[in-house]
């Protein structure tokens, strides 16, 4: 036995102890609709943060040989992805812009004489199947280097075909495995994944590797920071 | 007023019956504040977990796709799978934070040493199971955790780990490649965070049962952290 007392002493040591947990009541907050959604964003802004700290430029996402990768007939298309934009692939150029020493429109040709890069990566999608499919294009860091772009510019900045659009931040894009990707498995992409032109990104969740894309602007602020980003979802999302 | 510290035992007399009763302090308030603030984050976790499990119902390809299970609606939080996600990754700051301090807690303070099942305990669980499903006589109390609880609670601490460690792999399976490759890659771990998360409810199930069927003495001590009268005080 430690002491003796009295109820009324005990009681007042009871309620004591309870008050100091009224902190807890405060995630009452979250039922305030009006204070959840900026909870929420917080929270959301907080993660991204987060993830991009534990970013690692020079780790490599895993690569897997050929036995693994799905057959290109069981690569995904999401029901978004088949609403087909009809690209003239003969006249198509990626319109360039911003931070950029030389702007203008580059064709397929010119990001096809970088050097090409071809792996086998897992593709990610934010609903959670993966797929490990074959990707081949010109490192973005190389074509950031064809266009003369300020690295020190935080984003960039992707229009697409559909209305489509996202943003990628400038550690990302100078990651190795970071593609503009024209082709899958060895082969032209085809419409259905983005012809003539896509995002392959395999350090990053899937709705960031965009398809037909028509534009690239480098720059420090995003008026918009990407299709499904706009509407709630993370807009760093590295993996 | 002196303060309670874990294990301090005091005497009072009721004023009404003139009884003396005994009360010991069971539950520091780092232990309270993280087991309320755990268990709505975990609540939370699930509802919008099995809301993002739900964007993807299934463990197989996508194509073709063959779903392994339907969650209704009402079991579920954030509407769509952006505004769980949302929740979600919200609430595991909230959940790892308080997981932190619970164990930082534990084990800075030696209280560790009255809730973590070790083998010594093993003997003690058959006769407790006895008790609670199969009507068996009450086995003597003598400390303030009986073997059956020190398993439910170290087997709910481990699962809570490892609820963090799949869901990081399911978050970041590039940055912690290591980890994802350990549960068998991201598929896996997929397959993992999903079972974890089934063996919480189930914890936390038959914890709800338990805390029913041991009255409000028991239930408060978690609020207050003083219990009345426990029964392992000689």
């Amino acid at each position: 036995m430690d002491w003796f007392t009295d109820e009324r002493d005990f009681k007042r040591l009871s309620r004591r102890s309870l008050l100091k947990l009224t902190p807890v009541v405060l995630v009452g907050a979250f039922a305030i609709p009006r204070l959840r959604d900026s909870l929420l964003e917080k929270g959301l802004a907080f993660s991204d943060w987060a993830s991009s700290k534990w970013f690692r430029a020079g780790h490599a996402a895993p690569t897997y040989p050929d036995s693994e990768l799905a057959p290109l007939t069981q690569f995904p298309l999401n029901s978004y992805d088949v609403d087909d934009p009809e690209i003239d692939l003969g006249s198509w150029t990626l319109k360039v812009s911003g931070e950029v020493q030389r702007p203008g429109e580059y064709t397929l040709a010119q990001i096809q004489g970088l050097p090409k890069v071809r792996q086998n990566t897992r593709h990610i999608c934010v609903e959670g199947w993966d797929v490990i499919g074959r990707f081949g294009g010109a490192r973005i860091s190389e074509f950031l280097k064809l266009i003369g772009a300020d690295r020190r510019a935080r984003f960039l900045y992707f229009e697409c075909a559909d209305d489509y659009y996202e943003s990628l931040d400038m550690a990302t894009a100078m990651h190795p495995q970071s593609l503009l990707c024209y082709e899958m498995y060895d082969q032209p992409l085809t419409r259905g994944h983005g012809a003539p032109l896509r995002l392959s990104l395999p350090t990053k969740i899937g709705y960031k590797s965009a398809k037909y894309l028509t534009s690239l602007r480098v720059t420090n602020v995003l008026a918009r920071k990407g299709y499904w980003e706009d509407q709630g979802y993370s807009s760093f999302y590295g993996l | 007023m002196r303060r309670g510290k874990p294990g301090t035992v005091i005497a009072f007399e009721a004023a009404k019956t003139r009884n003396l009763i005994r009360a010991a302090y069971e539950h520091p308030f780092a232990i309270r504040f993280c087991h309320w603030l755990n268990s709505v984050s975990l609540l939370i976790l699930v509802a919008s977990g099995l809301r993002i499990f739900m964007a993807f119902p299934s463990f197989g390809p996508k194509v073709p796709q063959k779903d392994f299970l339907h969650v209704p609606r009402s079991l579920t939080l954030g509407g769509w799978l952006g505004g769980a996600l949302q929740w979600h990754f919200t609430f595991l700051w909230i959940y790892v934070a308080t997981g932190i301090v619970y164990l930082g807690y534990h084990v800075l303070s030696g209280h560790y040493r009255q809730v973590l099942f070790t083998p010594r305990d093993l003997p003690g669980v058959w006769p407790m199971v006895r008790h609670y499903f199969f009507f068996g006589h009450k086995p003597r109390v003598t400390q303030p955790y009986n073997p059956l609880q020190k398993l439910a609670y170290t087997s709910a601490t481990v699962l809570g780990v490892l609820s963090v460690l799949t869901g990081a792999v399911l978050y970041n399976p590039v940055q912690f490649s290591l980890l994802a490759r350990l549960m068998g890659g991201f598929h896996w771990a997929r397959v993992w965070h999903f079972a974890v998360m089934c063996g919480l409810v189930l914890f936390v199930v038959g914890h709800l049962i338990m805390v029913i069927l041991h009255g409000w003495n028991n239930f408060v001590s978690m609020l207050t952290g003083w219990k009345k009268n426990p029964e392992y005080l000689p």
